[in-house]
């Protein structure tokens, strides 16, 4: 994965760019429109993970990790994410074969109504890739951006944590 | 083998995981929004800019000729219908006073004209080509002004029914009083005390949506963040005058409602739109909308004047409340009657009144929200109940202790003050609260944090509060519930029911009662709510009903399937019906068993072939009271008036808990929201009455940043009434805060705070005025 970071130069066709992204992994070529937000085009182009709970970057709800760093989708332009590498919900695991931090977060009773829950994730796998072992205050802050109306984020904090411990032995080779 | 009254559960009261948990946290569970349908249109809404103003004309005109513009609808385009938008059961105890759009304005926020457009652009383009010719009125905006000679008159229309005194804008009104001595004659100590509450807004973080669309038959399909699917439908019916039996009312995933969802708001308007245009239409409340036209809590100004001797016994309860309800009806009568019903029974006093009063104000509109007037009433009673134990130098928390309603005893006030209308006698079965104010205090350590807060000196100073909290379980003889419940050939089950899971889980609660029954796994039962083609009737997701009525509809559907397995299984076993027990998958008696794939197989392809499928309704005929305890610590910066909530432990008696890790967060969530509400949360407006904080970031709820630490402790009891001993949990935890916070305030600096929030400024003007 060695995409140039940044801009680059993007064509208008009709009134519409192309753009090239990385979406969970795979190369996407998508028109937008110039005025068009990156969370309207994920959730056009079916990433409906990511979802709009304020559209004014207070909620959180809308997280994708962009270049593996934690990003509101409603706060960016669509034509903003050429060449870059995006992850939504979808790209980290499936009901099938979870990612261990959605094992995690069902697992603890952290998913309410679970419309925060994709932002929360995501942000926890951000958190986790550059501190594998965060104490709960730590955990707390992570979350600190991602509002939840019903949980009191008591079990959410528990599932960061657990998540945390789930990695570190699946890293070490046992089952999470 | 009395499976009903069993305790030695296998599935109930076990945390198993909730049953949609891991779709949601991978993304794949749908929301209402979540589906791409085809040449779907965008709605838009646009709203008064005035708090009172009569509509003289619309020109719709230009707006109707922006390309890619469908239809533009206004009040004249919409059956002359008024309704009540609240979703409760049928004749609803509300005016109807509202029309799907409104023919004048009484609140900033009002509807007056819906668009459909191919693109968002162009609705938006639309609505700035609506020309309104308004009439700006007088408006009020003070509960006790709006209802004096002279006040503008909110609802001067004549078409609208059951408002009490439209002329003085009492939009409902509820008195009662049951007396065995003469009014304080044998009190030693009376407290007469004003209350005042705020505006608060649910925040569910999805906002309201509703999608609709004809389907290949004709029939109009409303897909919708609904918690209330069958009243959604009726009201839409009734709103646009066709027929119940041409819509379908479809629940996805819910992100959330409290109570705002109990509202009928977007559906009609949706529909009307479809029907216009034939088109599918989707309308989206931004989160600035949901501020300012979708439900509140309702504002209480609350006189509470108390009696009390010496003993401890509380004498007198003199209790009058005027309800804020903005300016249409909604829930104004049941909140306002369950600020009342829901606090006086807690507390047995000799003299008990209630007058009720609830207002209609040019202000947005109060709704259904967690708690229900209860959290209001519950700030008075909580607050005063430690005034009057200062008093006559009583212990606050022995105090509460001697008085609180026991296992046994009834209420007058059970049986004066239903929801809406009459309610019924009843006496409490189970109650924890005992064990509740024990276990609480103990995790506490009160009574240490108590000895360490003495002789504090300094600018900040620390001080403890508690509040003892009840609710209800349903509304009984009226809320109804009703489930199925099919057996497939492989031995799983489709449980069918109108129950609506909003996000508080109770597809898993459900599950579990039904699993428990049929002696199998929730990953056996196949889920399917609130559907109205699809699934028998339920009032739907509030007044803390879903595990008790719900719950006991689905037990019964279950035993009703049960019945029907045992008799295949014994003829199979060539045993006695009575001797069948149904436990791991299998049908076992004695020491022989076989599993329950083979007496599915057996109804269906062999021998008395018939499908087995259990089917019961339930109304309850009691609504066992939850029981709470909380305490807390905060400290008070008397320098800037900062209150921080150093620690809080909220215990609840929910009976028997049917999923613990799932109650544990309902009631998490409740007190989180609760101290939020308490410390922060206040809708602002202008003089011209316009919401002046309509977004998160100016409103603020709490995040995981500003959580304090809090704990929830489950006390468990067995409630004969409820499905396997529960009672109901997602409400009551809200009502806490606001008094276990004023309590600790005043221990921590001796002001009292009779206002909430209690924000740095309020706290140290208190303060300053103390001094």
């Amino acid at each position: 994965m060695t995409k140039t970071k940044g801009r680059g130069s993007v064509k208008a066709v009709d009134g519409l760019i192309d753009i090239v992204v990385e979406i969970n992994g795979k190369d996407r070529k998508l028109k937008v429109a110039p005025g068009e937000y990156l969370l309207d085009a994920l959730r056009r182009e079916g990433y409906k993970g990511a979802k709009k709970g304020c559209d004014n970057g207070d909620c959180g709800t809308c997280t994708i990790l962009l270049d593996e760093k934690p990003a509101l989708s409603c706060m960016m332009f669509a034509a903003q994410a050429h060449g870059r590498r995006i992850v939504t919900i979808e790209g980290l695991g499936t009901t099938d074969r979870p990612h261990p931090i959605q094992q995690a977060f069902a697992e603890t009773g952290a998913v309410q109504c679970g419309f925060c829950i994709p932002g929360m994730i995501l942000v926890t796998k951000a958190l986790l890739d550059e501190n594998p072992d965060p104490d709960e205050r730590q955990a707390r802050r992570a979350l600190d951006g991602n509002l939840c109306r019903c949980t009191g984020y008591v079990k959410q904090v528990s599932a960061v944590l657990l998540s945390a411990k789930k990695l570190k032995s699946s890293k070490k080779g046992a089952k999470p | 083998m009395n499976v009903s009254d069993k305790k030695d559960f296998t599935v109930v009261n076990h945390s198993v995981e909730k049953i949609d948990a891991l779709a949601l946290a991978c993304g794949t569970s749908q929301f209402t929004d979540d589906v791409d349908i085809r040449g779907m249109l965008v709605g838009r809404l646009l709203y008064s800019p005035h708090a009172h103003a009569r509509i003289k004309r619309i020109d719709t005109r230009a707006a109707k000729a922006v390309p890619g513009v469908l239809a533009v609808l206004t009040h004249e385009d919409l059956p002359k219908v008024r309704l009540t938008t609240a979703g409760q059961g049928y004749p609803e105890p509300s005016p109807y006073d509202t029309f799907v759009l409104s023919e004048k304005a009484r609140y900033v926020g009002d509807r007056v004209a819906a668009v459909a457009a191919e693109t968002a652009e162009a609705a938006e383009e639309a609505l700035s080509k609506i020309k309104v010719d308004y009439e700006v009125l007088p408006a009020v905006f003070d509960t006790m002004e709006a209802m004096k000679e002279g006040a503008p008159v909110i609802h001067d229309e004549t078409d609208s029914k059951n408002i009490p005194d439209a002329g003085h804008n009492i939009c409902a009104k509820f008195d009662f009083e049951v007396k065995e001595s003469e009014w304080f004659s044998e009190a030693d100590v009376v407290i007469d005390q004003w209350y005042k509450t705020q505006w608060a807004q649910h925040c569910a973080l999805e906002p309201h949506v509703a999608i609709t669309y004809i389907d290949g038959d004709g029939r109009l399909v409303i897909r919708t963040s609904t918690q209330v699917p069958f009243h959604c439908r009726r009201i839409t019916a009734k709103a646009l005058q066709i027929s119940v039996k041409s819509i379908r009312v479809i629940k996805p995933r819910i992100g959330g409602g409290f109570g705002s969802k109990q509202e009928v708001l977007l559906e009609p308007v949706a529909a009307a739109l479809t029907l216009a245009t034939r088109r599918p239409v989707k309308i989206e409340f931004t989160r600035k909308e949901t501020f300012i036209s979708s439900r509140t809590r309702h504002p209480f100004v609350i006189r509470l004047k108390t009696g009390v001797r010496k003993d401890g016994a509380i004498t007198d309860a003199h209790m009058e409340v005027y309800c804020d309800n903005g300016a249409y009806g909604a829930h104004c009568l049941t909140v306002m009657m369950c600020s009342g019903s829901h606090t006086l029974p807690m507390y047995q006093a000799k003299n008990s009144r209630f007058l009720g009063r609830s207002v209609y104000t040019n202000l947005p509109v109060g709704g259904a929200y967690r708690g229900f007037g209860a959290t209001q009433g519950f700030f008075a009673w909580e607050s005063q109940m430690d005034m009057m134990a200062e008093k006559i130098g009583m212990d606050p928390v022995e105090f509460r202790r001697k008085n609180y309603i026991r296992s046994g005893e009834g209420s007058p006030v059970f049986k004066a003050m239903g929801e809406g209308r009459e309610g019924i006698e009843q006496k409490i079965g189970s109650c924890g609260m005992d064990a509740c104010i024990d276990k609480g205090m103990a995790a506490f350590k009160w009574h240490e944090r108590r000895e360490r807060n003495r002789h504090q000196t300094g600018v900040k100073r620390r001080g403890l509060g508690c509040a003892c909290l009840m609710q209800g379980s349903g509304i009984p003889e009226v809320d109804m519930a009703a489930a199925s419940i099919k057996m497939n050939e492989d031995g799983s089950f489709n449980l069918h029911m109108g129950a609506t899971d909003l996000g508080t889980g109770s597809d898993t609660v459900l599950a579990q009662i039904a699993a428990e029954v049929l002696g199998v796994t929730v990953k056996d039962i196949i889920v399917l709510s609130s559907d109205t083609d699809l699934t028998p009737f339920d009032v739907g997701a509030y007044a803390s009903s879903t595990t008790f009525i719900s719950g006991n509809a689905v037990k019964k559907a279950a035993l009703h399937c049960r019945e029907q397995i045992v008799k295949v299984a014994a003829k199979i076993l060539d045993v006695r019906a009575e001797e069948v027990d149904l436990k791991d998958g299998k049908a076992v008696a004695g020491g022989r068993s076989c599993p329950l794939s083979e007496v599915a197989n057996t109804a269906f392809y062999y021998h008395d072939q018939h499908q087995i499928m259990g089917m019961a309704s339930h109304i309850a005929q009691s609504s066992p009271p939850p029981f709470a305890a909380h305490f807390t610590e905060v400290e008070v910066d008397t320098e800037t008036g900062q209150v921080s909530v150093l620690d809080y432990v909220a215990t609840v008696d929910c009976g028997t808990a049917i999923n613990p890790t799932l109650a544990e967060g309902q009631n998490d969530g409740a007190v989180l929201n609760g101290l939020s509400y308490a410390l922060c949360e206040e809708m602002n407006f202008s003089p011209s009455g316009a919401m002046t904080n309509a977004s998160f970031r100016d409103y603020k709820i709490y995040t995981s940043g500003d959580a304090p630490p809090f704990k929830t402790i489950l006390i468990p009891t067995y409630e004969a009434d409820g499905p396997f001993g529960a009672k109901s949990v997602s409400e009551i935890g809200i009502n806490g805060p606001q008094p276990a916070i004023a309590n600790a305030v005043y221990d921590a600096v001796g002001v009292r705070l009779f206002e909430p929030p209690f924000t740095p400024e309020k706290v140290l003007k208190a303060l300053k005025a103390k001094r």
